[in-house]
């Protein structure tokens, strides 16, 4: 039971005025970014964080995960009562929100998609508070190989999994190692990548990409789609609030399985979107009425916002005791907490307890606190989401400037976020995902730098991958998943009269 | 015709979908072999029993091309019956109609800095795109210069750039 001991540590950290002042005005921005298309999780915290640099980490990051939570379940307001996902992790929740909205019963949607993100946000932070410290003891044993091949596994496994296809996959990842290795090198001191421009020596800033892919090009794709609001009245009585609660507990089922989705979902790669969508997709096939799914199903909101914020929740877990982030937002965080001087990875658990159970307990706080804040602020947000698109896309472009020159007080960043917006409304169209792209920027010197020890090691024998038993697994696993899609296809070409006919024509894209 | 190239045709000409990811192929294969040129003139081999510091962006400069070759062709030798439509040019302009003002914005902020040229930006956005009166745009625009200046210069504490405009306030 040490780890309640150092949980209740943790919160006499995590409990002060000004930790909780912080909290508030971060969950407030969250949910502000999370209703708004085009200004989501990831980029909001990554324009929020220069001004956190002057902060204690411990409050820095407490505000800024206030923030991620806030986003979470600010995502549903958009996608519920107006028809428009917040936040890519809030699609599936439209299924049914909106429907549930227009036969006047949006208070009900509502109240079960944020208690259902609640629960699910408690089964990830139960998850980090009890398996977190396990995994940190036992990844102190890691050595360089062993965190290449962690890193390794974490990139193949976007390729084996993800649903976009592999060479877009593996073509956007590689751009993002490519940026991280602009600028000078730290081991040798070399000018890689600069071209001669002074300006580009201290490499380019992940923050600025983030704001430009995600921020612009979010912006410009929503420019094109045309962004019409017909939203629906949002009045939350406290009776509806009440009644609503009392129906949950009989889809304790639809929860616990969302939740168990969205955690491995977190843990793995695989993000908040795709625990969204199999949460929802595996609570239809399992359910008694599976036809009442789309028209105003209670468990088709829960479903998938339970499993989008346990994924969003456990993302975290990988992020600290590994350095490795489970989705964009923390890809973001581990930025930020390595700029606040703080080494992610198992020596976090060891050096700094302060730090990371403060953010433990915080989870619990802010989570409760987002839930109440959230309930009682919907109608504020909804009558946000009416101010038309012609006002609020200069504003946001600008938040998005601002954001991208406090990085490092540059005008050439400014310049670079609209260059990355460009890009990252190609790639949105064209089907490359982004995820991938700024976990390598944000991982790539600790990459590189892991594989170049490794080499130094072994005097530059690949066979240090498979030196032990646990390397060796995590390295043919990795291997396995990168080349899981030529695997799968030349599994199905082999085997084409097993399936009959479906089986050789789906082997044919 | 489908439903699509007449709808394309109805709103004008459209740019395809295979045009943008042959652009966006190629785009990255030379990228990819700058990313090999510089990298190989650092040096991508070993050296005294440690890899150079070329080493790793070499290799990942080859993937890049490789991927982008890849992608390229795939593009190139993909036989669609019908031509899929990356944008039509009406939707394009709606796009530009965003990215252009942007542009100039940033351009803007080098001359007036930030507020004065946020200010500018926003208000000639709700006159020109969003059709409201002059003094409606004037009035937001001026208040959300108002309020950043407020929140950066006077709370956080953060110079963002500042123009003549500023100065003549003595900041």
């Amino acid at each position: 039971m040490d780890e309640l001991n150092l949980l209740m540590h943790g919160f006499g950290v995590a409990l002060t005025g000004y930790h909780l002042w912080l909290m508030m005005v971060g969950i407030v921005l969250g949910i502000l970014v999370g209703v708004l298309p085009g200004l989501g999780a990831p980029n909001g915290v990554a324009i929020l964080l220069p001004l956190t640099f002057g902060m204690p980490p411990t409050a820095a990051v407490i505000m800024l995960t206030s923030m991620y939570w806030g986003a979470l379940f600010g995502g549903a307001i958009a996608s519920i009562l107006f028809n428009i996902p917040g936040e890519p992790s809030s699609v599936a929740t439209t299924f049914d929100g909106y429907p549930l909205a227009q036969q006047g019963r949006a208070t009900e949607a509502l109240t079960s998609a944020f208690t259902g993100s609640f629960v699910g946000a408690l089964a990830g932070i139960l998850l980090i508070t009890f398996l977190a410290p396990v995994i940190a003891d036992f990844a102190l044993e890691f050595g360089p190989p062993e965190f290449f091949a962690v890193y390794l596994l974490t990139f193949c496994s976007f390729i084996g999994v993800g649903k976009e296809r592999a060479d877009k996959t593996i073509l956007a990842m590689m751009i993002g190692f490519g940026l991280a290795t602009v600028g000078m090198d730290t081991m040798s001191g070399d000018l890689r990548l600069t071209f001669g421009a002074t300006s580009l020596m201290q490499g380019i800033a992940f923050l600025v990409v983030v704001i430009g892919l995600f921020g612009i090009g979010e912006i410009l794709v929503t420019m094109e789609e045309g962004f019409k609001l017909e939203g629906k009245p949002a009045r939350m009585s406290p009776r509806a609030i009440f009644e609503t609660w009392a129906k949950l507990p009989r889809y304790w089922a639809t929860l616990l399985r969302s939740s168990a989705i969205g955690c491995w979902m977190g843990i793995t790669p695989g993000g908040a979107t795709a625990a969204s969508f199999m949460g929802y997709g595996i609570a239809k096939r399992v359910s008694k009425e599976p036809d009442k799914f789309g028209k105003g199903a209670v468990e088709g909101v829960l479903a998938p916002e339970t499993a989008a914020h346990a994924s969003g929740t456990s993302a975290l877990l990988p992020m600290l005791v590994l350095g490795i982030p489970g989705s964009a937002t923390a890809a973001v965080l581990l930025g930020g907490l390595m700029i606040w001087g703080l080494e992610p990875g198992p020596l976090l658990f060891k050096s700094q307890p302060d730090f990371v159970w403060g953010l433990i307990a915080s989870m619990y706080l802010g989570n409760l606190v987002g839930l109440v804040v959230v309930l009682l602020t919907v109608p504020i947000f909804a009558a946000v989401l009416r101010i038309p698109f012609s006002i609020i896309a200069p504003v946001i472009i600008v938040i998005c400037a601002v954001g991208a020159f406090t990085v490092h007080n540059s005008m050439l960043d400014v310049w670079l976020m609209a260059l990355f917006g460009v890009v990252g409304y190609l790639f949105k169209k064209l089907d490359y995902p982004i995820a991938p792209l700024v976990l390598s920027l944000v991982l790539g010197d600790k990459a590189e730098d892991a594989f170049r020890q490794s080499m130094l090691a072994s005097k530059g024998s690949l066979a240090v991958f498979w030196s032990n038993g646990l390397v060796g697994v995590i390295t043919t696993l990795a291997l396995l998943l990168l080349f899981w899609p030529l695997i799968s296809a030349a599994w199905r070409r082999l085997k084409p009269r097993g399936n009959g006919g479906l089986a050789a024509s789906q082997a044919r894209p | 015709m489908s439903v699509e190239r007449e709808a394309a045709a109805a709103e004008g000409l459209a740019v395809r979908r295979r045009t943008v990811e042959l652009a966006v192929g190629a785009s990255a294969f030379a990228l990819g072999l700058v990313v090999m040129w510089d990298t190989h003139r650092l040096g991508a081999g070993w050296e005294g029993g440690s890899p150079e510091s070329g080493y790793f962006p070499f290799r990942l400069g080859a993937i890049i091309a490789i991927a982008a070759a890849v992608i390229f062709l795939r593009a190139l030798l993909a036989r669609e019956s019908e031509p899929a439509i990356f944008v039509t040019w009406a939707r394009l302009r709606l796009v530009l109609a965003v990215l252009i003002p942007m542009l100039a914005y940033i351009g803007v902020i080098h001359l007036l800095g930030i507020y004065a040229a946020s200010a500018l930006f926003i208000g000639a956005f709700m006159r020109f795109g969003g059709g409201y009166g002059w003094v409606k745009s004037a009035i937001v625009g001026a208040a959300t210069g108002a309020v950043l200046f407020w929140l950066f210069e006077v709370q956080f504490l953060v110079p963002l750039p500042k123009g003549p405009l500023e100065a003549l306030f003595g900041y």
